[in-house]
């Protein structure tokens, strides 16, 4: 085998370890931003959700994933073989371009769990935590590992094939998040009280921490896909701040002209948006092109996200308003704004190429889409049908820390310091037994 | 005696416990409330979502005084926590039967 004649290079190496480090922590980054965004009683099961898919995916990646998504290509484009199955025949000298192939395993498995925690977000408050459980694994096989097939695998139809263009996960990553959240929400019905009640965020302060952690890890997001430490690396990390920048005042200025206030929940999702459309893009584009992908995720996500309201499905945490139709806004911008000095040969509507590029685009982002809706509600009806996927209705009520995970993430309106009025501590033979 | 209960603006606390101090009151509770009265709370903005927040955060400060004093207490917490914007709050009395110090088992005005 040829590749395995070659030697990685050290510099290449050096910046997508970093990188790989970088993107794992944008999954602890998502949670807070998540966990900040829903009530106080449900903030800890939030969190979890993202912590546990770092643990789940992990486990069924290298069991098959990997190999599954980047191995030689078994069926027409459509998805890898099972040769590197528990990574084998990989070993600390094999390489994948110039990094050795684990690294870029790894590197690509930080895709997927930040995927599937991006999930979660459609679900928060109440879902069943063993259904989670459940979930992701059969969803990263059935949903992520094919997708992330055809975009980045050998042979992969809608890379090598199609010709559409997809950097750094558009498609496999966001637009696959929000079609399946939005699944996953219609198979769960709305929380309790939607439309109703306030849910309002309950530390607006935890989600600016979670925004500006993803953002840090969005760099080696997006310039790690570069797969080296060259100059595609660093257009694409300066078009992921400049995207970050405008989706951010993009959004604000929505609020402003909408509501009469701009907010900080505001400034974190218009970041959040911007980074999410420029993601797919972030290796096609110009400078020029980068301002204005996140210009117009700002603004069309800051509308996209009162879909929820008028079309009555409670996706928890805009899933679908900032992941799919931002995904899908960078990814169709790609078609305008693509310039053949980043993309060595394909160019955009605005540069002279046509509406070629822009076809391909919109095909692999409808078949992407219908395909990660359509296998996640598959999965989603299943699980309801067997375990169930709802949290009781008691459990929901009462919050899901308490109930699931017998804790609880605040002390809140105790008197004495701190400690519950009534704390007694609990003998050892004593077991507390959560409810159902 | 009286208990004199007054709901006012949290940023009021300071300046109505300066007043009740200079007026010569030994001691006072305050806790934590919320409620509204005729404004309705206000409004928040999230992601484009409004939510009308009913309750609004207030202090409630409790003073028990002797009756002859109750009429000086009441204007001078009204005074103190007086803007003049909707939501300063309210101040009410209620007669008191009995007060007992704890420490030394003192009872009625001995106790104040």
């Amino acid at each position: 085998m040829p590749l395995a004649a070659a030697t990685a290079d050290t510099g290449d190496t050096a910046w997508l370890l970093a990188a790989t480090a970088l993107v794992l922590l944008m999954t602890p980054g998502l949670a807070l931003f998540y966990g900040g965004m829903v009530r106080t009683k449900s903030v800890l099961n939030m969190l979890m959700m993202s912590f546990v898919s770092i643990a789940l995916v992990t486990v069924v990646w290298l069991a098959a994933g990997y190999s599954l998504a980047f191995g030689e290509d078994a069926a027409g484009g459509l998805i890898g073989g099972l040769d590197h199955a528990g990574m084998s025949g990989l070993g600390p000298d094999s390489v994948q371009g110039t990094v050795p192939t684990l690294l870029f395993a790894t590197f690509q498995l930080t895709f997927a769990i930040v995927t599937a925690a991006l999930v979660s977000g459609a679900v928060a408050d109440r879902a069943k935590f063993g259904a989670w459980l459940v979930f992701v694994p059969v969803w990263a096989l059935l949903v992520y590992v094919p997708v992330a097939h055809w975009v980045w695998g050998p042979g992969g139809w809608i890379l090598e094939r199609l010709g559409a263009l997809d950097f750094a996960g558009g498609l496999p990553v966001e637009i696959v998040s929000g079609a399946s959240g939005l699944a996953l929400c219609l198979v769960l019905g709305p929380r309790m009280g939607f439309k109703k009640d306030a849910m309002r965020p309950h530390n607006l302060p935890m989600v600016m921490l979670g925004a500006g952690l993803l953002w840090f890890g969005w760099f080696g997001f997006n310039a790690g896909s570069a797969l080296g430490a060259n100059g595609l690396a660093a257009a694409a990390f300066l078009n992921t701040l400049a995207a970050g920048c405008t989706g951010l005042l993009g959004w604000l200025f929505v609020e402003q002209k909408r509501d009469g206030h701009p907010t900080t929940l505001g400034a974190a999702s218009g970041a959040v948006a911007g980074l999410v459309a420029i993601t797919p893009s972030c290796g096609s584009v110009s400078l020029l092109g980068a301002l204005v992908v996140g210009l117009a995720a700002g603004v069309v996500c800051s509308y996209a996200v009162s879909w929820k309201f008028k079309l009555n499905y409670d996706d928890s945490l805009d899933v679908v308003g900032v992941h799919l139709v931002g995904g899908v806004v960078g990814t169709l911008l790609i078609g305008v704004f693509a310039v053949e000095s980043m993309t060595g040969g394909a160019e955009g509507l605005l540069y002279g190429g046509g509406l070629g590029q822009l076809g391909k685009q919109l095909v692999a982002v409808v078949v992407v889409a219908v395909y990660a809706f359509g296998v996640t509600y598959g999965i989603a009806r299943l699980i309801d049908a067997t375990m169930g996927l709802r949290a009781s209705e008691e459990q929901e009520q009462t919050g899901l820390d308490l109930t699931v995970h017998a804790e609880t993430a605040y002390d809140h309106g105790v008197l004495g310091h701190g400690a519950p009025v009534s704390s007694s501590v609990v003998p050892h033979a004593q077991k507390v037994t959560p409810q159902a | 005696m009286k208990l004199i209960t007054a709901i006012v603006k949290p940023y009021r606390l300071d300046e109505v416990k300066n007043a009740l101090q200079e007026l010569g009151v030994h001691g006072l509770t305050v806790s934590e409330a919320s409620g509204y009265g005729r404004q309705r709370g206000h409004t928040e903005v999230y992601r484009g979502a409004e939510y009308q927040v009913d309750l609004v955060p207030k202090v409630r400060i409790e003073v028990v005084v002797e009756d002859a004093d109750a009429e000086a207490v009441i204007d001078a917490v009204v005074k103190a926590a007086h803007t003049g914007k909707i939501g300063d709050g309210k101040v009410w009395a209620l007669p008191v039967d009995t007060v007992v110090r704890v420490r030394t088992g003192e009872r009625g005005p001995d106790a104040l």
